[in-house]
This record gives structure tokens, sequence and C-alpha cells, in this order.
């Protein structure tokens, strides 16, 4: 028999300790399958911060960093002057790096510093139980806005890749989704491509990839996937925001 | 030997890069600036990095990011700065990583003054950060020192995989004396010595090298045991690395107690008083965590009283007292913000106990 299929080394054995229907599993994967095709071997250094995926460390088979809330981009930034010929990529989700993380964010991206963000949104703060983020969509309820939350008192979500596309030295930026096989593969492409900029030297990347709570929103998984491609995806709509690579 | 004459935060800076330092991160602010400034210009010349970080929580986790590789990284800053520092510095000692920080104190609370002081010794020696953990400490009384201290601050760290801070002043950072400064040491990085460090593993190598650099332990009974084992670090450190300057103590009367730039003010008071006829000396600790607690209680054994000296309102007063253990009154002089006490009034202070007002 030969094998088709066989999952990634790149992620250790250890069981996710993700709730049911949570993509944070499926982004997981996907990150290290670009990991392992990356063909970086052992030199490759990842750093995930409080959050959700603060246990990035049990599951992606590299050497990694947890780091402080908000803080990884700039964890990022030590390691890859340290370590320049290194792969070297961040984790994080949209509390951290929406809200306590902007400045790292935003000066990770002026820098133009050589490193791959995963930014995983999923519109609340999941770990502490489903608190508003800055993501969080105007009307959406949550234990900390629970008449859902109002635009005229606390703003309206935040849409950091438009955001950071703008900054002069970001050099890739696209927002995708795992809700379906098409936007799954897509999402492993925009992945795959961030790593071979950083490892052609080129600057800053980031994939924010649109992802269900559905423990938090109170939905199951299929609603929650339904709720998501209903409100989600068109006011944060996926795609390129930036690529200065592409067409050359 | 070949002295040069040097200001201090260039001359700090200088022995960081001889001492094997090629990793910078920091932020302006005074009295300091002239750390990352020197920095900038001299760490690309060795084939350091210097980076000027967008803020000094941002600096302080790059120093955990570079160290993470085992490098031997530095950052600098002044005390409002340094107390930005401290959730990563928190994470750093956490993480179990070595490093080395400066804080070139200022006057506080808040935004305080930009002239030297010595409010950061609670900070510095108590805690700082959130959780139980400590910081080898130093508190150089000069540029020399603060060199010599270099030295091997770095393999203090090392050893006991522990963030390393050094207390100097605005004082210290901005006068200029001649020194000697050490030979270049070349440092590379040895995944054999930092088995810790992210060197490169993958998939197939051995499952316990692969880097985990952390200071998560959700699992209480293994937070317990990272903090034991930490603590059995602490008192490691106890037992081996204080320092501390015992000046003119073996006949003396009394016994001024004072550290940094003030020990050097409390100095020259007890070299005009002894000149009076009277019996002072003076007890510096270089080490201000560790606290010399045993040996200042035996260097004060024959004392009349300790005078405890300090630019703040009394902070290493409290350790003072627990290294007498009530054998001996003690009283305190000295000025909050950023006022220096004076050699005067040091010696009017010294002379008013004697006649026992």
């Amino acid at each position: 028999m030969s094998v088709v299929f066989e999952k990634t080394k790149y992620l250790t054995d250890k069981p996710f300790h993700y709730c049911p229907g949570c993509n944070h599993g499926i982004i997981h994967r996907l990150v290290a399958e670009a990991l392992e095709e990356s063909g970086m071997g052992g030199n490759i250094v990842g750093v995930a911060p409080v959050g959700c995926s603060v246990f990035a460390y049990d599951y992606f088979n590299v050497d990694m960093l947890e780091a402080a809330h908000g803080r990884a981009p700039a964890v990022a930034t030590g390691v890859k002057r340290a370590k320049p010929d290194a792969l070297v990529f961040t984790y994080q989700g949209d509390g951290d790096l929406a809200s306590i993380g902007t400045a790292e964010i935003v000066h990770v991206a002026h820098r133009g510093e050589k490193i791959c963000t995963i930014f995983v949104n999923n519109a609340i703060y999941g770990m502490t139980g489903g608190q508003m983020a800055p993501t969080t969509l105007v009307g959406q309820r949550t234990t900390t806005s629970p008449y859902g939350r109002d635009e005229a008192w606390c703003g309206a979500p935040i849409k950091m890749s438009e955001m950071l596309a703008q900054v002069p030295d970001s050099y890739y930026i696209e927002r995708c989704a795992v809700n379906n096989n098409a936007n799954i593969i897509k999402t492993k492409k925009a992945i795959k491509k961030a790593f071979q900029y950083q490892m052609e030297g080129k600057g800053f990347c980031m994939v924010e990839v649109l992802s269900t709570c559905p423990t938090n929103w109170g939905l199951s998984p299929v609603e929650a996937m339904k709720w998501l491609e209903e409100n989600m995806i068109p006011y944060y709509p996926l795609g390129v925001y930036k690529d200065k690579g592409a067409n050359k | 030997m070949a002295l040069t004459l040097m200001k201090g935060s260039e001359a700090i800076a200088e022995a960081a890069i001889r001492a094997g330092a090629r990793f910078f991160f920091g932020y302006p602010i005074t009295p300091q600036t002239e750390i990352p400034e020197y920095m900038s210009a001299r760490m690309p010349e060795v084939g350091g990095c210097f980076l000027q970080a967008e803020s000094e929580v941002a600096a302080i986790n790059m120093v955990y990011g570079a160290a993470s590789t085992g490098a031997r990284v530095i950052t600098s800053s002044s005390s409002p700065g340094v107390s930005l520092k401290q959730e990563g510095i928190s994470y750093c000692a956490g993480a179990q990583l070595p490093c080395v920080i400066l804080n070139v104190m200022r006057g506080g609370p808040g935004l305080g003054s930009i002239q030297a002081s010595q409010g950061d010794y609670n900070q510095a020696t108590k805690g700082g950060g959130n959780g139980d953990y400590h910081l080898i400490t130093y508190a150089p009384a000069s540029i020399q020192e603060a060199i010599n201290i270099f030295g091997f601050a770095f393999d203090k760290a090392e050893k006991y995989r522990v963030p390393v801070l050094f207390l100097a002043d605005g004082i210290m950072a901005q006068m200029m004396e001649p020194v000697e400064m050490p030979e270049m040491v070349e440092y590379k990085v040895d995944p054999e010595k930092k088995p810790w460090a992210a060197t490169g593993w993958k998939p197939g190598d051995d499952p316990a090298k692969r880097a985990v650099i952390n200071s998560l332990y959700i699992n209480t009974e293994e937070l317990t045991v990272h903090n034991n084992n930490l603590q059995a670090i602490y008192r490691e450190i106890e037992k081996n690395e204080v320092m501390y300057e015992a000046y003119m103590t073996e006949d003396a009367d009394y016994i001024i107690t004072a550290f940094g730039t003030v020990a050097r003010i409390a100095k020259s008071a007890v070299n005009e008083l002894r000149e009076k006829g009277i019996k002072v000396g003076l007890f510096r600790p270089i080490t201000v965590w560790p606290f010399p607690y045993k040996e200042l209680k035996e260097a004060a054994v024959n004392a009349k009283a300790v005078l405890d000296v300090e630019a703040n309102e009394g902070q290493m007063l409290i350790d003072v007292k627990l290294a007498l253990e009530g054998t001996k009154p003690v009283e305190y002089f000295g000025h909050c913000g950023s006022l220096m006490p004076t050699t005067g009034e040091i010696v009017a202070k010294i002379l008013e106990m004697k006649e026992g007002k």
C-alpha cells in the first residue's frame, strides 16, 4: 500500500484543545503543511502570544516561543534580527493583534520586518470567554456587549488588512477564509506565498484568516460557518489587499 | 594601562559590546539616550544589530525574541521606560531568558524629572513585574565598576538563566571619568551550552531538544514545580553572587549604608569625618539583589549606629533593618525626587547622631 496522504510532521501528535467547530484546527494544519513544504527544515521559529492559540507551542513541531499579549511581532522581530536566515512567523488572534498589539503589528509592517503573520480573526475574544473585540461586528452580542456592539459608543470594527496595506513597507497582505474547500485551498496558497516571499528576503507579509467561534458566538459549527459567510465576509471582504511581488 | 576619558553612558554601551552583546533594542528617554545613540553607531561596526523600537514595551519583547536564539542581548531605559518594560521583564524571568537590562534612574513618580534619582530600588529588588521572581541587580558606583561588572554580567545571566539588571542613575550616565576598557569578547552561540535556545530543531530530531520558550504553565502543579525551580535558582544566587564594598568599617562607630552614586558622596563624607577624628565607615551593596544581609550585620557588629543614605525616601532602609535584625539603631537621611544628598548634609547628620540629638 502506498501512502497517499499523511498528517504533516510539522504538527505534533498532541490533540488540539480547540472547541468543536473552531477553525484553528484547519488553519494550524495549513500553516504546518506550508512550513513543511517551505523546505526550511528546522530553520523555523514560530511565535504565538496570548489568546486561544497560546498553546501553539504544543502543536507546531518547530522551535516555538510563547509571547505576551499583543507582543508577538516585537518578539518575532528580535528572533528575525538574530536569525535572518530563519523562517519566522507569528500566529495571532484578533483580540491580540487588533487591540492590545496594534502598536507592534503596525510597526513590524512599518519596518518591513521580514516575518509572516497569520492573523486569525473570529470577531471575538475566545480564550477569555467571548468578550467584544475591536473586530466584533456592529450589533454583535458578546459578554461585554450584551445589547450588541454600538458603533456610536465604541466605534466600527477595525479592518486590519486594509489598514496594514496602507503602510508603505508592508509587502503582501491577503484576507482569506476557511469556510469551504475552495477557500481552504486559497488560504493554503496565501500562506505558502507569504512564506515564499519571506524566504526571498521580501518585507512583512500577513495572511488574515476569517474564522468561526461557535462556542462564544452561541451557534452550532454549521450555523457559525453560515454566520461567517453572511455577516463577516461582507464586512471583511476576502482578497489580496497588497502584493508588491505580483506580476514581477 | 591606557585610560580613556569617557562619558558614562558611552562607556557602559561600549562595555556591553566588549562583553559580546550584539543586539540592542531601545527607545529614547532622558537621561540615557546617549546609550542608544552610541549603539546605533557602534553596533554596525562590530557586525551587531541596533534597532530603535516603537516603544519600551516592544524593545523588551525584541530582547525576549533575540535572547531566545541564545544571542547576547541588551536594552536600556530610564525609570518611566523601565516601568513599561516590566511586563516583558517578568516574561523573560518566567521563560528563563538571559539578558541585560539597564535602568538609568531619574526622578519619579510618573514623569518625575530628568535628573538622577534612586527611586526605583523597590521596583528593582522587590519585584517590578508580576509573579515571584528576582533579577540579579548590580548597582555600580563608578563607570569603571560598571564596565568591570559587564565583564561577567552575561556569564551570570547565562549561568543562572535570569535577566540581569543594572541599576545606575542619571549622574553615572552623564558624567565623564577616565576608564580602562577590557578586550573584545567574540561571543558565539553554542547550542550545546544553550540547549534551551531556538537554534534550529526539525521534526525527527530529539523531541526533548525542541525549543519551547514559555512562561505559561496552565496546570497549577506544573506551575508550582516551575516556581520551585526558579526559587532554588534564586537561593543559589543569594549564596554565590552577593557583592559589596566595606570601606573603613572595621573600627567604625558609625556605619553609613548607601548604594550607587550616593555611596560615592557618602564616601567623601566618611573621609571628611575621619579627618575630624570621627570613626565612620561605609557599607555599600554592589548587588542590591541579592542583598548582603549577613555581610552588613557582620560589618556593623561593633558600630554604635547605622545611617542609611539614599536619593529616595529610604527604600533600601528596610533591607538595612532586616540585615541588622534590630541590633543597632538605624537612621535615614536623604531626599525624594532628584535632589542628591550632599557630603555636607551627611557629615552634619553623623555629627548630630554623635551628639545624640
